[in-house]
């Protein structure tokens, strides 16, 4: 039979099936990409501040479509109302699609009740980064803490979103911490639905 | 005990970017390790011409009375070199293996301006462990 046991080349990417996928991509090859990403932003910005912005705002823009192709891809096309089952779905799924594991912890933040963090040991995109002292708390994770903004934002949780190192003791480097802070509306609505 | 006593990375133009003291005779003043540096780098270009065959890379091994001094020089033209206690064996793996740390955690760093100096705190950390675990090995055997 023709075409039996070849890979069919799509002449255009759009025409490729959406449920093949999950290749394998040069770790080092990102890490170049990222590299150039943050080098690109900082010529843009002034200060600090402007340049966490700027990465967090590329990382909304990949959570978006994650949300998108994940929820068709794993979820048959449901979708998550209730809280829990969003911070799972950003813990366990999207980790899992981006970053080939599960985060290393997701837990309740203690003196809010509208925060939550999800901890990783060291992000996969800060592998390879090391800040210089006089940048202060600088984190290059602001481009992760923009990619589940951009996943809680399109699934109707809307939330602040922060990434920060949390000093270990034992430990040379710090572990980092993905703060999530949802919106007045998003705890009105679970606290509603019971 | 067979020891390494210093490292240093050059760029292509010569210039020092990187320098780290494992001896116990104390550091060196800064400005004679940049014109050791600067030394080295044209004793190496000149090495290449002077010899009798073409297609010479230049000196990869400089053996004295009381010390090596072994030099491994990447495509690029960065030259790591090292030098050590006569007769130390396996430096040459050692500074293959500082050249993939460089390529991870030097070149993949975005605040890392290239051919300055190197001043990546996860480059130290690495460089420091697989210095200490050469040495362990070493003691072991």
């Amino acid at each position: 039979m023709i075409g039996v046991g070849k890979v069919k080349q799509y002449g255009n990417v759009l025409d490729k099936p959406l449920n093949k996928g999950k290749t394998e991509v040069s770790l080092s090859a990102f890490a170049f990409l990222f590299s150039e990403l943050v080098q690109y932003n900082q010529t843009q910005v002034d200060n600090i501040g402007e340049l966490e912005r700027r990465l967090e705002d590329a990382g909304y823009a990949v959570g978006a479509r994650v949300l998108e192709l994940l929820c068709h891809r794993d979820k048959g096309n449901r979708r998550e109302t209730r809280l829990l089952g969003i911070l799972s779905f950003v813990h366990s799924t999207v980790w899992k699609v981006l970053f080939g594991k599960v985060a290393d912890s997701l837990e309740k933040g203690t003196e809010h009740e509208d925060e939550y963090m999800i901890s990783e040991k060291e992000l996969l995109v800060n592998k390879f980064i090391s800040i210089p002292k006089d940048m202060g708390t600088f984190n290059c994770g602001a481009f992760v803490a923009g990619i589940v903004r951009g996943v809680l934002d399109g699934a109707g949780f809307p939330a602040v979103v922060t990434a920060h190192f949390v000093p270990m003791e034992g430990q040379q480097r710090p572990r980092t911490t993905i703060l999530i802070k949802f919106a007045e509306e998003v705890l009105l609505r679970e606290a509603r639905l019971g | 005990m067979a020891a390494i006593y210093s490292l240093y990375i050059i760029n292509k133009s010569g210039g020092l970017i990187y320098y780290k003291d494992y001896g116990s005779a104390g550091r060196m003043d800064t400005n004679d390790t940049l014109r050791v540096a600067s030394l080295w780098h044209s004793m190496h270009a000149i090495s290449q011409q002077l010899s009798p065959v073409s297609g010479c890379s230049g000196i990869e091994l400089l053996q004295a009375d009381t010390f090596d001094l072994h030099c491994f020089q990447s495509l690029t033209g960065t030259k790591f070199f090292a030098v050590c206690e006569p007769g130390t064996q396996q430096i040459e793996s050692l500074l293959k293996y500082v050249y993939e740390l460089y390529t991870d955690y030097v070149l993949k760093n975005p605040f890392y301006e290239i051919e300055m100096p190197i001043r990546c705190e996860l480059f130290d950390m690495n460089l420091t462990q697989s210095v200490q675990k050469d040495r362990v090995a070493l003691l072991g055997q």
